[in-house]
């Protein structure tokens, strides 16, 4: 058999092996990487910066994979020469191993631009996981950090060091950000979109120097100012690794010359990735490594496979709530350019056409139709049919439908079969005048209710005394229904609670509506709303639960109720500190100190060093989980990790109502999820999702939403789910009323067996949503308000005065 | 038994429409921005001693935020439960270049300058 050796043990080269791995067994595989880890996702780095992925979430390949594939790994070694006549690779251990293929997936490096000071300590590329380890590590409230480079790395570095707390400015050289996606006008609604999450941009400037003694204090730039940095983070593009190349003799022009069956120039030696370039183009985007390394698979168990031909070079801006998509050739030399853009809205959408094909896209704002092009793009469909549609999917058949341009013979509902002569007469021989009684008279809307609307369009128009209902009002104050005044707010983008109150309402609201409509603007602005803290109830002021004599408890999130000994002690420490009255373990598998003064509230937390875990709150709460696979005799599915992902996804949102959940491994049911708001239980060869449980002031058994393969199927489940009881539920209502009030046959049609495009907007909603969340708890470091936590104190000695 | 003016705070470390305790001496007074005025009250609800600073304001009035009392931060009255016949002590105010006043009882011969 012969000897393999790959020198890379990234995406790229991995990516190969298990390419050539289908095939018949041909040789024996030696690999060697620099780096001390196996092999992960490089493109998720900013996630896992950003806290939406832990380290362990971004593995591609266990070491057990490497074990039972008979691939010998060598971690932490550097390949430092190649001897292409000897057919031997030297690594900085000393060790010397022959091979008779060499595979060069060395990847590629972050360029370093001339910087004086770039050695100072503080200073980092963002490249791999021992850099992300680090920048986390050094995050926290109040930290300083510099991005340089605004293009995509740099733009998602940015999000993650902000997500984390710092306050974030990124400079960069060119006039817009991510020139090479991006058109001058795309690049702009882009600033503003990150800007808008709060990311300082300073374009069209050159950093000249990192500043301070030793370690990094600030950076001085081109134009003679100075920015405070305690960190910097060095994203100004990335030049291939071809030194080894050279070292071998193989042609290299910026990267390692490859032709379209993926070969260098010497016959023995292959080379993949970032480290290639081929016709021209070096890629640094993901795609082309799967497709390159499928071709070089074949090429090098000697198969004729198909060509590489060059990949359509698409970009996704991996920041939640910063939508940003690029593909192809945007360029407008020889193309039709058809452009769609809402300043308001921050929504730019370019295509190039050419001979009647589209060419390339940008997408910023709203990336929704991505699929769609890159579709066009693949196959390089003839447009002529979808001219008029281009920028939007045509519209659907029952949709822009005004009442008045019904014929009287048109079906209203659907469902039941009502039209809308029938509705009519209803109105006028019936003397019909609310929903309810055209409900009851007619059936109409009793079916799926989607015609709900037009029937009180219908109404309204016909009807002598329509009457709006008045029993889903909210409260006096705003005297609406909850649907209606979602539309409302939507429609006339109000962002206060105080303007609601102003322009639909008495003025002033009260208790009963001022949280309700603090929610519904938070949801409906995916967190962009304006946050008037006087409307929350103090739980949600001081993050906290308040108690009978007025102290408040503490429970810090344990996701899926899995905690460390470390993070054990520091909850001692803590109780202990704070003389803390009461520890008590929680029915939701979570540790709460009772009895916590409002002015430790900061001192606490910061001592915990954990995140809320929002139990004082309409909000998500938890999810319980049982031992599962790792340790269970019974488990079928891992529930710990499922159940800590669950938590991760939705944690520090806020919902109509208390969200409990719980993930068991198998049918016995141990985490008691079927009476959750949501639920999955694991069942040999899948999960069941199930939702709207209680066991509180009353019982109920959650229903099936769907049973599916994966954990990232039931995941994706729980969030339609999820966002579609959080869009739809009135206030204060929890899922097993929501639940119960539609018919789970209706939550399912509209989540689990929604048109696709419904169910991204879902979820697309949900991951606004979610970018824009934060963990309450860092505003005891950085609180709203001077005397959010801290007491007043008298400006005046009055010792002894008072009686 | 007199009363005396005593500065309790400035004025923007009270947010809008959010009620602030201050300790003075012994006593906790609630203390409410309400945009065009600052008024002041006990911070105790009559009903379980809840903390009425911590409440929601509506209006002129603080709904306590254990259980749901609403006491007028105008007069002290408990409007509901309705016909309550408890009522919270409130104190006069004022605003002086800045400055939250609020006029407290003192022991009598206790003088502004110690």
């Amino acid at each position: 058999m012969k000897r393999l050796v790959v020198v890379g043990n990234g995406m790229a080269g991995m990516a190969c092996v298990e390419q050539i791995l289908k095939y018949p067994r041909q040789f024996d595989i030696t690999v060697f990487g620099d780096e001390t880890h196996v092999n992960y996702n490089r493109i998720l780095l900013s996630s896992v910066l950003a806290g939406e992925k832990a380290e362990d979430d971004v593995i591609i390949h266990t070491p057990e994979w490497y074990r039972t594939n008979g691939i010998d790994l060598h971690v932490g070694v550097r390949i430092v020469d190649v001897d292409s006549i000897g057919k031997t690779v030297t690594g900085n251990d000393g060790s010397c191993t022959p091979y008779d293929t060499l595979l060069l997936a060395t990847g590629s490096s972050a360029w370093l631009p001339p910087i004086d000071g770039l050695e100072k300590d503080g200073v980092f590329a963002f490249r791999t996981l021992g850099d992300t380890r680090e920048l986390i590590r050094r995050s926290a409230p109040g930290v300083k950090a510099v991005v340089i480079g605004g293009g995509l790395l740099g733009l998602e570095a940015a999000r993650g060091l902000q997500v984390q707390g710092c306050d974030v400015t990124v400079v960069h050289l060119m006039p817009t950000l991510m020139e090479r996606q991006l058109d001058p006008d795309g690049g702009q609604y882009l600033v503003g979109k990150m800007e808008e999450i709060g990311i300082r941009v300073l374009l069209g400037r050159t950093t000249i120097a990192v500043l301070g003694n030793g370690h990094t204090e600030g950076v001085a730039l081109s134009d003679g100012s100075h920015l405070d940095a305690d960190i910097v983070v060095v994203a100004a593009g990335i030049r291939p690794n071809v030194d080894l190349a050279r070292k071998a003799g193989l042609t290299v022009n910026r990267g390692i010359v490859v032709n379209d069956q993926m070969e260098t120039s010497d016959p023995d030696i292959f080379a993949v990735g970032e480290c290639v370039e081929h016709r021209g183009v070096c890629y640094g985007l993901v795609a082309p490594l799967f497709e390159q390394g499928k071709v070089l698979a074949a090429t090098m168990t000697r198969r004729r496979g198909p060509d590489y031909t060059g990949t359509v070079q698409a970009a996704k801006l991996k920041i939640m709530g910063v939508d940003v998509f690029s593909a192809g050739d945007w360029s407008e030399q020889n193309s039709e350019p058809v452009r769609y853009e809402d300043r308001a809205l921050g929504i730019y959408k370019k295509l190039t056409l050419r001979e009647g094909r589209l060419a390339g896209v940008i997408l910023v704002g709203d990336t929704s139709d991505s699929h769609r092009y890159m579709e066009w793009l693949r196959t390089g469909t003839s447009l002529a049919e979808q001219r008029r549609h281009l920028l939007f999917p045509p519209p659907a058949a029952d949709a822009g439908q005004d009442v008045a341009e019904m014929q009287d013979s048109a079906t209203v509902c659907g469902c039941v079969g009502v039209t809308k002569g029938a509705i009519i007469e209803a109105i006028h021989d019936k003397g019909v005048c609310t929903l309810s009684q055209l409900k009851e008279r007619t059936r109409a809307t009793s079916g799926c209710g989607s015609c709900t609307r037009l029937c009180q369009d219908l109404l309204r128009a016909v009807a002598p005394d329509f009457e709006e209902e008045k029993k889903t009002v909210i409260c006096a104050c705003v005297p609406f229904a909850e649907e209606q005044l979602r539309e409302i707010l939507r429609s006339q983008r109000l962002k206060s609670v105080q303007e609601v109150l102003e322009i639909y309402g008495n003025g002033i609201g009260c208790e009963v509506c001022k949280p309700a409509l603090s929610y519904m603007l938070d949801m409906l602005w995916c967190g962009d709303h304006d946050e008037d803290r006087s409307a929350r109830f103090i739980n949600d002021r001081v993050h906290a639960n308040i108690q009978k004599d007025g102290t408040f408890s503490v429970i810090p999130r344990i996701r899926g109720g899995v905690t460390t000994p470390d993070e054990l002690r520091r909850i001692a420490y803590v109780a202990d500190k704070y003389h803390v009255p009461m520890v008590k373990i929680t029915g939701s598998q979570r540790i709460d100190l009772l009895g916590v003064k409002k002015a430790d509230l900061p001192k606490v937390w910061a001592d915990l060093g954990m995140p809320s875990g929002q139990a004082y709150t309409k909000g998500v709460r938890m999810v319980k989980t049982c031992v599962g696979t790792d340790f269970c005799r019974f488990g079928t599915q891992d529930s710990t990790s499922a159940g800590i992902e669950l938590e991760r996804r939705f944690e520090q949102l806020f919902t109509p109502h208390k969200v409990k959940m719980g993930v068991v491994g198998c049918p016995r049911n141990c985490a008691e999820v079927t009476v959750k708001d949501i639920g999955l239980v694991g069942v040999e060869g899948g999960w069941q999702v199930v939702v709207g449980g209680a066991a509180g002031k009353s019982v109920r058994k959650a229903d099936l939403l769907t049973t599916v393969e994966t954990t990232e199927e039931a995941l994706q489940a729980a969030g339609l789910f999820f966002q579609y009881y959080r869009e739809n539920a009135n206030y204060l209502e929890r899922t097993y009323d929501f639940v119960e009030r539609l018919g789970i046959e209706k939550v399912r049609k509209e989540t689990i067996y929604a048109p696709a495009p419904v169910q991204e907007g879902l979820l697309d909603r949900l991951q606004k949503s979610k970018a824009r969340a934060k963990d309450a708890w860092h505003e005891g470091q950085t609180p709203r308000h001077p005397t959010q936590f801290i007491p007043l104190v008298p400006l005046e000695d009055v010792s002894g005065a008072l009686a | 038994m007199s009363e005396r003016w005593i500065r309790v705070a400035r004025y923007e470390q009270l947010p809008e429409r959010e009620g602030r305790a201050v300790t003075v001496g012994e006593k906790e007074i609630a203390l409410f921005n309400l945009g065009d005025r600052v008024l002041a009250t006990d911070n105790t609800c009559p009903h379980k001693q809840g903390p009425l600073c911590d409440g929601i304001v509506t209006g002129s009035s603080v709904v306590c935020p254990l259980h749901g009392w609403k006491v007028s931060l105008e007069d002290g009255c408990v409007q509901r439960p309705a016909g309550e016949p408890h009522q919270v002590r409130t104190y006069p105010t004022a605003i002086v270049d800045g400055i939250v006043e609020v006029q407290l009882p003192v022991v009598s011969g206790f003088s502004r300058t110690s």
